[in-house]
């Protein structure tokens, strides 16, 4: 610091910079510690502790054959169909939630983005069903839409005149699932997109009109590009909150009929089966295949981001 | 022009689809205050008489510890949420810390972690420690599971404080605490509202953690209504006026906070 001073001699006559600087430096980030500090406990240590496990022999039910398993866990959870089907089980459901949601959001932004009576009212019943407590709506579809007997579905087959009565769950159980958790997010989806229609600028599409542009054009070259980067948003926070869903998937099939995704799989390894290994080991690889998607999530978010900064 | 009818059917399609998307909602509230027999019917029965009787029998069978657990919990971590998490945005959007970016990222990937993941460590430290069935120890980590949005959303409100008017104060000689509390606060208090509500309803949503580590005494709502999944027989009236009793304070909440909510769950990337 001396070395500075002197080389800039035009700042001798004020009060040496440093003690002072250091304190700032110190009142700035004090405001940041306690957050920071118990996320790191809450969130950072255990999942440290869910690494060690991993690698650990541990069956509660078995207290006295603890010990180390090397990669055992791993090579189990890797060979066990049951978990390797719930994997391609979490691909499934999350790829297609999130899709159909996305288009389905989409139709309907750009319905409510028109001027029509009764606009507010329209999205606000939109709304609604990602209003729902998920478990309550998970119920709500389970026994009083889907079931054989007295489920609306079949009742309102019946009023039509159909003879069918299918078992919607257990024929198409997946569907089934899906089906309800694309109810609930396709409200999501509208949101993010129509916030995005809506802080579309006015001129160019203006511009547009009056050059003879028809509304496909307008829709392909002005709207879409500008709404690229909510799509992404929005397919990127759904595959975040999707791939943890364990409320739909406990409720409506209890992870019966090849309906069982990783967190319901570890769930039933860790509270039901008491394999704490496995369940680690399986926790460990969820976490991998998140910061796969994390690493894209983050690059979205951050573009957003630089873009509101400039 | 276009002829007036193309813009009718647009309205005219938005309202079919708005009422599909709502219609197992208002089948939901209709079924309960329907009679047991009369909500399993099949076809079903739209005109049937409208009773409470579902309502009363989801509180005579011990609904209210579940929900005064809930609203412990939600409203307890949301209060901590804030008190950690408004300093921190302060931190990093009005005064911003160097390298303010990383840490705020690092907040963000907190949240993309699967809470599978940790849930493991956390059950056996609340057994260690005899925290588990204990509301406090849920609260607790609600508060985790919904800082790393709080400190977010609360740093894309605080940013919304423009420079001139904090640079304007101090020249005049105003303090921190006087710039806080004339300045900022009044800009940032529907922002600090909205970041409460997201807060609560994430807390009051969640099943996972609460199944794992409650149990007799501190089950939450959503809890208390898993114990409808396996249920059969004539019990939809009761589980309607269950579904929609938990549901009513998310509604509400969200219904009122419409666009600050999409604001919230896109950790305020989105205006």
């Amino acid at each position: 610091m001396a070395v500075m001073t002197q080389a800039r001699p035009d700042t001798d006559d004020r009060p040496p910079p440093v003690p002072r600087k250091k304190v700032n430096r110190w009142a700035t980030r004090a405001p940041l510690l306690p957050a920071l500090i118990f996320l790191i406990i809450v969130t950072q240590l255990p999942f440290v502790a869910t690494l060690v496990i991993s690698f650990m022999k541990w069956n509660s039910l078995d207290p006295t054959n603890r010990g180390f398993a090397g990669i055992d866990n791993y090579v189990n959870v890797f060979t066990d169909p049951d978990l390797r089907s719930s994997v391609v089980n979490t691909i499934v459901l999350t790829a297609s939630v999130v899709l159909i949601s996305l288009v389905l959001g989409l139709g309907l932004a750009l319905l409510l983005d028109k001027k029509f009576a009764g606009r507010g009212l329209v999205r606000t019943l939109l709304i609604a069903p990602f209003l729902v407590v998920p478990v309550a709506a998970a119920l709500i579809w389970k026994h009083v839409l889907y079931n054989p007997e007295y489920g609306l579905f079949n009742g309102i087959l019946n009023w039509l005149g159909f003879e069918a009565q299918p078992d919607w769950i257990s024929s198409m159980p997946m569907t089934a699932v899906v089906l309800s958790l694309v109810w609930q997010w396709t409200p999501f989806m509208m949101l993010i997109l129509l916030a995005g229609l809506q802080s579309k600028p006015v001129e160019p599409v203006e511009a547009a009109t009056i050059d003879g542009a028809s509304s496909f054009q307008i829709f392909r070259y002005l709207t879409f590009p500008h709404l690229r980067q909510y799509l992404e948003l929005g397919g990127l926070l759904g595959s975040i909150y999707v791939v943890q869903n364990f409320d739909a998937v406990f409720t409506i099939t209890s992870g019966g009929l090849g309906t069982a995704n990783l967190p319901y799989m570890i769930y039933q390894t860790f509270y039901q089966a008491h394999e704490y290994g496995e369940a680690s080991a399986a926790g460990v690889i969820v976490v991998a295949g998140s910061i796969i998607i994390a690493t894209f999530a983050l690059r979205t978010v951050s573009s957003l981001f630089k873009e509101e900064k400039r | 022009m276009r002829p007036k009818w193309v813009g009718h059917s647009w309205g005219v399609l938005a309202w079919f689809c708005g009422l599909v998307f709502f219609a197992p909602v208002a089948w939901m509230f209709l079924t309960s205050l329907h009679s047991e027999s009369d909500a399993a019917t099949n076809p079903p029965s739209l005109l049937a008489p409208l009773t409470l009787e579902g309502y009363g029998e989801f509180f005579d069978a011990g609904a209210w510890p579940p929900l005064l657990n809930s609203f412990s919990a939600s409203i307890g971590s949301t209060i901590i949420v804030l008190l950690l998490a408004i300093p921190a945005a302060y931190a990093l959007s009005i005064r911003p810390v160097e390298k303010w970016t990383d840490v705020l990222f690092f907040f963000l990937s907190t949240k993309m972690m699967p809470v599978v993941a940790a849930l493991l460590p956390i059950y056996l430290i609340a057994q260690f420690s005899g925290m588990l069935d204990n509301i406090s120890f849920l609260t607790l980590l609600y508060t985790s599971m919904n800082l790393p949005i709080a400190v977010w959303l609360m740093r894309s409100f605080l940013s919304e404080v423009p420079k001139e008017i904090l640079e304007a104060a101090s020249i005049d000689g105003a303090g921190l605490l006087v710039i806080l509390r004339r300045v900022v606060a009044p800009i940032a208090m529907p922002g600090i509202a909205a970041t409460a509500l997201i807060c609560f309803i994430f807390s009051w949503n969640e099943l996972l953690f609460a199944r794992v580590l409650t149990g007799v005494v501190a089950g939450t709502a959503p809890v208390y209504l898993t114990g409808f999944v396996t249920s059969q027989g004539l019990f939809l009236a009761k589980v309607c006026a269950a579904a929609v009793v938990v549901s009513l304070p998310v509604l509400i909440a969200g219904f009122a906070a419409q666009d600050k909510l999409v604001q919230g769950l896109s950790l305020g990337a989105v205006k």
